[in-house]
């Protein structure tokens, strides 16, 4: 009845061999790492981390059931194994026998379990514990309805660990090397409470341990000598620093006191490529950047025409090309492209010459009822940064010239605009920026369910919401594809947004720091780099 | 003196008091919650949290909690800060503070009122139009602009010092930002220093003081000094009080883990408990400075009397 997913686990392990064997023996004395990692952590709790920061280092500190390798493929990381049933509903996850604890214990499968458990369980406060929805029960479980113990995880010995899920879910081994699903040393939880995360104190099941946390100054983690593939690591240290600034990184790094940045400065770009060629890495990722309508409020309800005339009369390319600057990528789809199992779906007028396109959307701005003589007066609303007003100014230039739309420019604080943009009250058109959590479709497709708690558009689509039912119960993989792919098209055709650029990630990385591959989820193990003689 | 000192430190409380209402509520009244983020959380963990943090209470219950809890000296967990209390965070920040900002006020003040004071007594000379054209240059320049051209210049040109850091206050890692900290204030102090001296320069005492034949060194230093200090000491107590507390500006720019950082992201974040804590603290300190100020103006001015 289980079927051995051989298949997957031998490409994991060719691809992660390779990577060990690709280090040379070239090595700088000193292998410490310092790492530019924007804001500073809210908390070292996996369970309740959130952002970009914090996962940075627990991904560092602790192993999920799975890990990825430097291009960002899935592989084995606390389980050496495991098999998938038939109806995709039940995993087995086999746990290394020699995976221990930090302070020597060993993981079991229990571990997960108590870690799991206690992510979903409503008194740990966990911000992002929904992610965890595809496993049995959890979602009940978050919302109080069901007790923890009836989630879907059982250890059936020390080593084996099962998991059965709602529904097929063909992200989930994706999904369990997110925080959320880390296991947590029960012992110390139990002793130290909510301080368990201090250094001193933290366990870790990861390459590296807790050394030293001093807020807003730097954290820093230390080689864990137990850590099962132990002899693998390199880097015997990670320093990382909190620097919110971007220009402040960019001297740091210039005057060599950081090896890989968190971002760079935009408008530093041309000066980058220009001083620091070969430095600068940019890597498409899972993001998009787009404008959204209220389509519960005038003028963009019930305007279908309107909508599509002022999506239509946006050039992406010049905003990706003179404003952002960076390589990001002009978009005119929801879904970023990469995303596993999925073909990017695009507007309809994707293709249609420029000038041509134009034409249309005067066409569609009329019958809409605007003219010259009687414009169109509309809001923009965005929180306030630097890059959004550059792009909400470009935007209402080419509304401007194109169609001879008004348009008010309004930023707010980021909680405020927040607030409003929820509420759908003051909204006219406003800005947005999706992430995804874990490489598939369905973390971008669910935002646009008439009941999610993103869809500031207000986007009520029967239909829509009928096709992301069905994908989330569909184990068949291309099945699954072809109706989120199908759902996609659906919700462009209704111009219930309107994309604007995908995102890329973009790092400074020095030349001697090695084995950095780029991924689309920008995830970098430390464990995976070293530093070679400089 | 003794009433005078106990009548002011009575005082001070109410001030507080109503330091801290407008504080508390003024926050609550800011759109969005501490843990509003862009995902929605379910109402069950929504529930948690507010339950956990004491948000689900009556706004005045949460205040009365807060004001007991505060008696004991109980600032409260941080809300963005999940594993630390914001004791804890103030307790790490200030002493980085106080060691940059009290550094920086204490060379402000002393080269700022040698600048001054040579400004005033060669008035109108080459000497004083270049002080004063410094200390305008001084003025005028704000720190976010000071600061990264010293990084630019020492740190990634030169090399000789770090670009940021704390490093535990290692003494290179402390230069750049107490320079950039320090100049304008050097600035402001002596133009201040400046005009109050050339006012006492022409007042009677000095005239006498000159007449009777004193040297000048000793009519400067020994007669015109205290009574010029004074606008300079009322300048420098909620001055130091401003600096000891950390400059955001400084802290952002260098990397610097000092209390002022914590006052931004923390009303960015609406963590109440943290921008509550930081507001009581400066307010304590603004009001010990002022007294301070007060005591040492009566020691230096003997027409005040109490």
């Amino acid at each position: 009845m289980l079927k051995k997913c051989c298949v997957v686990l031998i490409v994991c392990l060719i691809s992660f061999t390779q990577a060990s064997f690709a280090k040379p023996g070239n090595l700088a004395e000193k292998q410490i790492l310092r790492r530019g990692n924007g804001s500073e952590v809210q908390t070292l709790d996996p369970h309740k981390a959130e952002g970009v920061p914090a996962s940075n280092i627990l991904r560092d500190l602790y192993e999920g059931l799975t890990i990825e390798s430097p291009d960002g493929k899935v592989i084995p990381g606390a389980a050496e194994s495991w098999e998938i049933s038939d109806d995709g509903k039940m995993y087995t996850f086999h746990i290394r026998k020699n995976a221990r604890w930090s302070n020597g214990d060993p993981v079991t499968a229990e571990d997960f379990v108590y870690g799991l458990r206690r992510s979903v369980d409503p008194a740990t406060g966990s911000q992002y514990s929904q992610i965890l929805a595809p496993i049995l029960n959890a979602e009940d479980i978050i919302s109080g309805k069901k007790p923890v113990a009836s989630m879907g995880v059982e250890a059936v010995d020390d080593h084996t660990l099962k998991i059965t899920l709602k529904a097929a879910t063909p992200y989930l081994l994706g999904l369990l090397n997110h925080s959320t699903t880390y296991p947590v040393h029960r012992g110390s939880v139990e002793q130290h409470g909510e301080q368990f995360s201090r250094p001193g104190k933290l366990v870790s099941n990861g390459a590296y341990k807790l050394k030293e946390w001093k807020v807003q100054s730097q954290i820093v983690v230390q080689r864990n000598p137990m850590y099962w593939d132990n002899d693998n690591t390199i880097i015997e240290q990670v320093i990382y620093l909190p620097i919110e600034e971007s220009s402040a990184e960019l001297k740091r790094y210039r005057a060599g006191e950081l090896d890989i940045t968190g971002g760079i400065p935009t408008n530093q770009y041309s000066w980058i490529m220009k001083n620091l060629p070969g430095e600068l890495h940019v890597t498409p990722t899972l993001g998009t950047y787009y404008y959204g309508f209220n389509l519960t409020r005038p003028p963009f309800k019930d305007n279908l025409k309107l909508r599509q005339a002022l999506s239509m009369a946006v050039d992406r390319e010049i905003l990706t090309e003179k404003i952002t600057k960076a390589g990001e990528i002009p978009a005119y789809g929801w879904v970023p492209p990469g995303v596993n199992n999925y073909s990017s779906q695009s507007l309809d007028y994707a293709k249609m010459p420029k000038a041509e396109r134009i034409k249309k959307a005067q066409q569609l701005y009329q019958q809409a009822g605007y003219s010259r003589g009687n414009p169109l007066t509309v809001e923009i609303r965005y929180n306030t940064s630097e890059n959004h007003k550059k792009i909400a100014v470009g935007i209402s230039a080419m509304w401007k010239k194109n169609l001879g739309i008004r348009t008010k420019l309004i930023n707010e604080e980021w909680k405020v605009f927040l607030e409003n943009r929820k509420q759908k009250k003051l909204t006219e058109a406003f800005r947005g920026g999706w992430i995804g959590d874990y490489n598939d479709a369905f973390t971008f497709s669910e935002l646009m369910q008439s009941d999610h708690g993103i869809n500031d558009s207000g986007y009520n689509s029967p239909e829509y919401d009928k096709l992301l039912e069905q994908a989330a119960t569909e184990s068949d993989l291309d099945k699954r594809r072809s109706i989120l792919e199908s759902a996609e098209r659906l919700l462009l055709k209704d111009h219930a947004i309107m994309p604007l650029y995908f995102y890329v990630t973009k790092h400074l990385i020095k030349p001697y720091v090695k084995g950095y591959q780029p991924n689309i989820l920008d995830h970098t193990y430390s464990k995976n780099l070293w530093i070679s003689k400089h | 003196m003794l009433r005078f000192t106990l009548r002011r430190f009575l005082g001070a409380w109410p001030t507080l008091l109503i330091l801290m209402t407008l504080a508390f509520f003024m926050m609550r009244a800011a759109p969005g919650g501490p843990f509003d983020t862009e995902k929605t959380l379910p109402p069950e963990i929504q529930a948690n949290l507010d339950k956990k943090y004491h948000l689900d209470e009556p706004l005045l219950k949460q205040y009365g909690r807060y004001l007991l809890d505060l008696a004991q000296g109980d600032f409260g967990p941080s809300f963005q800060y999940k594993d630390y209390s914001v004791n804890e965070l103030i307790a790490q920040g200030f002493p980085v503070s106080l060691r940059l900002g009290g550094t920086a006020i204490l060379l402000a003040f002393f080269i700022g009122c040698l600048l001054g004071t040579i400004a005033a007594i060669r008035q109108n000379t080459a000497t004083d139009y270049t002080v004063m054209a410094a200390a305008m240059t001084g003025i005028s320049i704000p720190n976010f602009v000071l600061a990264p051209l010293l990084i630019l210049l020492f740190a990634v040109h030169l090399g000789w010092l770090p670009a940021g850091g704390w490093n535990d206050g290692a003494l290179l890692n402390t230069i750049l930002p107490i320079t950039a900290l320090t100049l304008p204030y050097v600035a402001y102090i002596s133009r201040l220093m400046r005009s109050s001296m050339i006012e006492v320069l022409r007042s009677n005492p000095i005239r006498t003081a000159r007449a009777k034949g004193l040297p000048e060194h000793t009519v400067i230093l020994r007669h015109a000094m205290k009574p010029a200090l004074l606008p300079v000491i009322s300048f420098l107590g909620p001055a130091t009080a401003g600096i000891i507390t950390g400059s955001v500006v400084i802290e952002q720019i260098f990397g610097i883990p000092g209390i002022g950082r914590f006052f931004v992201q923390g009303a960015l974040n609406r963590d109440y408990t943290l921008v509550m804590g930081v507001v009581v603290f400066y307010g304590i300190l603004i009001i010990a400075f002022n007294f301070i100020v007060d005591v040492v103006y009566a020691l230096l001015d003997p027409k005040i009397r109490y």
